[in-house]
């Protein structure tokens, strides 16, 4: 599709975006509807367009695989990694309070890693499954 | 007015679904059911759920029409007309609606205050949640904090499933990067 160019163009004006509205779902998530998971799922969408659009080797430019894949584990390992450090720091996994000095910023803290672990995964997923199976031939 | 509205999402619904069944192209299916989960995520907005709405528009309604589309690109975009009626798939799938249908009719009305889900650790999550953990939104407090575990299940599922299409989908292009005629097999 990259010769079309009012496509290449709205891509190019959508995706800062669809970014920018992924990164206010990330963390806002506290306060109104949304989370990690949806903000990961709009994240990989805005990069998934521009594959679209531009080709794959354009979207492995922006998004190496061997970097997506990497943060396909680093999500889950930066959730369950809270959860070690809030027993290391004496109270039960993934008990966010003793995370700060009063609970509330503990928890505040603590909801804020563990649905950036969420979005991190996510993302990265939706980009790998997109990059596999566009990068397959006919 | 919500009803008058619940019913037009209902028969649109119906219609869309319809239309999946009937409609030959896959690039239209591709896009009708985008159009159904859109659907869904209005049903939801009006039943208040509006965190599961915006994951079924972005889940269903995006990332899952993208990915259906980029399939589609790998294979023909006409279904073939099945050579015979099939009879049996259809007499199961009514046998099992009507099933959940009359189990329906045990559950408890929507909105019951007195419904069991209700009673249970709902009214401690609504009246405990924001001074424990300070989150306005108690969905966000209860996937987050309250059910950490289960959502650490949930991402652990999501990366099972990515590393499963690695290993499935991946090997091809391994095979093609030794012929070297990719550019980005060095990395």
């Amino acid at each position: 599709m990259r010769h079309h160019r009012i496509l290449r163009v709205i891509t190019k004006l959508t995706v800062p975006g669809i970014l920018l509205f992924g990164l206010y779902v990330q963390f806002h998530g506290d306060y109104g509807p949304g989370g990690g998971f949806q903000a990961g799922v709009i994240f990989g969408a805005g990069f998934i367009l521009y594959g679209l659009v531009f080709g794959l080797e354009d979207l492995r430019k922006v998004a190496p695989p061997p970097i997506t894949t990497t943060l396909i584990a680093v999500g889950v390992l930066l959730f369950a990694g809270v959860g070690i450090m809030s027993q290391l720091l004496g109270a039960n996994y993934l008990d966010y309070d003793v995370l700060a000095a009063d609970p509330h910023a503990g928890q505040h803290l603590g909801i804020i890693l563990v649905e950036l672990g969420v979005g991190i995964t996510v993302a990265a997923v939706m980009m790998t499954i997109f990059m596999t199976f566009a990068g397959r031939e006919r | 007015m919500i009803l008058a509205i619940d019913i037009a999402l209902l028969v649109l619904l119906a219609i869309v679904g319809l239309a999946v069944i009937r409609v030959r192209n896959l690039f239209a299916v591709a896009m009708l059911s985008g159009l159904y989960s859109f659907l869904m995520a209005s049903l939801f907005v009006l039943m208040d759920a509006v965190d599961v709405a915006f994951t079924e528009a972005a889940v269903g309604a995006g990332i899952s029409t993208v990915l259906l589309l980029s399939v589609l690109s790998l294979t023909k975009s006409r279904e073939k007309i099945p050579v015979t009626t099939p009879l049996l798939p259809l007499v199961i799938v009514v046998v099992t609606g009507a099933l959940l249908i009359y189990g329906t009719s045990d559950l408890p009305a929507f909105g019951d205050p007195n419904a069991p889900i209700h009673t249970h650790v709902a009214p401690d999550y609504i009246e405990e949640g924001p001074k424990e953990t300070g989150a306005p939104n108690v969905v966000t407090a209860v996937l987050a904090s309250y059910r950490g575990y289960d959502t650490l299940g949930e991402v652990t599922v999501i990366f099972t499933a990515g590393l499963g299409v690695l290993l499935l989908l991946s090997g091809r292009r391994r095979r093609r990067d030794e012929d070297g005629d990719s550019p980005g097999g060095a990395a």
